[in-house]
């Protein structure tokens, strides 16, 4: 009960930060909550299933290419153009899983931070389907939703905060399921787990369909809210990036995720703003946490003083 | 029930394991004694699948299991707890065993014997595992491993390291399932333990089970512990 309501009171305040906040950061949370999916995403197979990606700008991107490319090509509106995105993320992860499970740790980092980047060049070699290197705008059509356009603030702001809901709801469901046990357990030692009957390639599988399924959402969505779609999404800045956020606000805890990109986003915002060295900031920043909080903030918390935060 | 016929095993280029010829037989405690690097824990991983068998035949109850895939061998009704416990440690206990009986469909009777089997632990339900004394640790990956419901429990070393009360506890427990019929194999290098426990004596060296004697033909000064135990 005390973890949903804490969970629901972060929806409650986003929802009521969506009303209050003046654009400028209503903008930078909508984008937030989005990079916020990406990372819950990332967090269920590195953070639960202890899958250290270095592919995930892949499935990103698959999902930003799902939706972008029917709503530029074939006209479609936001709302097939999500879930194709959302599928094609989903996809991709299983079909890079199918392969890269075969490995573990840093061969798979590398088999598949490899697919991503042959998926960024494939990218490139079709320019004239994908528009290549410079990308494109998502056509007004493509940013329809029930009569809203989702180039508008308060639309914006409602789709992040709806997906950021369902993906928040869904992490919390399955952590606290049967399955999100195996996949704890798969994390501490998955030789024990194989021992006990359970097929560790493939729960490795489904962990890896589920983390897609949230990534190409978040690519779809940020596609559509932002209205651009390009091949830079595709680069390893962009399996970093969501590394980043859950091992600042705490590897598998659901929130952390969320709370890791709120504060990423705004050190760099910040810190850009302040200095030309803002790399250097955010590095020595992330070097202080991890010496004080190597499990990140609410991994911190959780040891700390809520054993149960999930 | 457990039958190990020629049964040679090991890692790539190296064999362990030479020719074992195995037994192991409903309600009955078989222990395996021998000098470190005999291939007693390799003789285990072989049994579950996770070392390959090169030739000879695993079988239980009739049934050939080499060669199945390491997750499917539970299934068939083994059970192996490995030295050094190796819990799911941020999992509570009730997590832990909840994660064991998958396999099995986390039937609730199951649970209830298993608990009462190691009471200790229906205190301590919502502990995460790490957090348990070591000698609640080897309860728990005992009581884990039963949750699968085996006919055969391979235990490798149950009470290395524990108090003299936590092994009289599991010693209990081992007994209990030995009357509930259940094939127990037991690695074990105490002398003493293996008298209180064993109906069997598996003595290996070389990769091989080279004798096998009743327990109730052993004493402590015994020839055979002196040979292949060095004690």
């Amino acid at each position: 009960m005390k973890v949903w309501g804490l969970h629901l009171a972060v929806l409650a305040a986003l929802a009521l930060l969506g009303l209050v906040l003046p654009q400028y950061h209503a903008t930078n949370l909508a984008r937030i909550m989005v990079l916020a999916v990406f990372a819950m995403g990332y967090n269920l197979a590195f953070g639960y299933a202890g899958l250290l990606s270095l592919g995930h700008a892949l499935f990103f991107a698959a999902g930003m290419y799902g939706a972008g490319l029917p709503a530029w090509h074939w006209g479609w509106g936001a709302a097939p153009a999500l879930l194709a995105g959302a599928m094609a993320g989903g996809l991709a992860a299983v079909i890079v899983g199918l392969l890269a499970l075969r490995t573990a740790g840093v061969s798979f980092m590398i088999v598949t931070l490899m697919f991503a980047k042959a998926f960024a060049l494939t990218i490139l070699y079709f320019n004239s389907w994908t528009g290549g290197d410079e990308g494109f705008v998502v056509p007004d059509t493509g940013r329809a939703l029930f009569g809203a356009t989702l180039a508008a603030d308060g639309p914006r702001y409602a789709l992040a905060w709806g997906l950021f809901t369902v993906a928040l709801g869904l992490s919390l469901l399955l952590v606290r399921s049967r399955f999100g046990r195996v996949m704890v357990a798969l994390r501490e030692n998955e030789e024990r787990a194989r021992m006990l009957g359970i097929n560790p390639y493939a729960a490795k599988l489904q962990v890896m369909g589920i983390s897609g399924l949230y990534s190409g959402a978040a690519g779809a969505a940020y596609a559509l809210l932002f209205g651009y779609v390009g091949g830079t999404f595709a680069d390893i800045q962009y399996s970093i990036l969501p590394m980043l956020y859950v091992l600042l606000g705490g590897a598998g805890t659901v929130l952390g995720a969320g709370l890791g990109a709120a504060l990423m986003f705004y050190l760099t915002d910040v810190a850009s703003s302040v200095t030309d060295a803002w790399l250097f900031v955010v590095g020595a920043a992330l070097v202080v946490l991890v010496l004080f909080a190597p499990k990140g903030i609410l991994g911190w918390v959780r040891a700390r003083w809520w054993r149960d935060l999930p | 029930m457990l039958e190990l016929a020629a049964v040679t095993a090991g890692y790539g280029p190296v064999t362990v394991l030479r020719g074992v010829d195995f037994t192991a037989r409903a309600g009955e405690v078989t222990c395996v004694m021998g000098r470190n690097g005999a291939g007693k824990s390799t003789l285990m991983k072989a049994i579950m699948g996770i070392v390959p068998v090169s030739s000879g035949r695993i079988s239980l109850a009739g049934v050939d299991i080499h060669g199945l895939p390491a997750h499917q061998v539970p299934r068939h009704g083994l059970a192996w707890v490995p030295q050094g416990r190796r819990l799911f440690g941020p999992l509570t206990v009730a997590e832990n065993l909840e994660v064991g009986g998958l396999a099995r469909g986390n039937r609730r009777e199951i649970r209830a014997h298993v608990l009462s089997l190691f009471p200790r632990l229906a205190e301590r339900l919502d502990q995460p595992s790490a957090t348990l004394s070591g000698g609640e640790q080897q309860m728990l990956a005992i009581a884990r491993a039963l949750c699968l419901e085996p006919r055969v429990l391979l235990l490798d070393e149950p009470t290395e390291g524990l108090q003299p009360s936590m092994i009289t506890l599991i010693r209990e427990a081992v007994l209990r399932l030995k009357a509930e019929g259940v094939a127990v194999v037991l690695v074990e290098q105490r002398v003493d333990a293996v008298l209180k426990m064993a109906d069997r004596v598996a003595f290996m060296a070389h990769g091989r089970v080279e004798e096998t004697l009743a327990a109730a033909d052993l004493t402590p000064g015994a020839r055979a512990f002196r040979d292949y135990v060095g004690v």
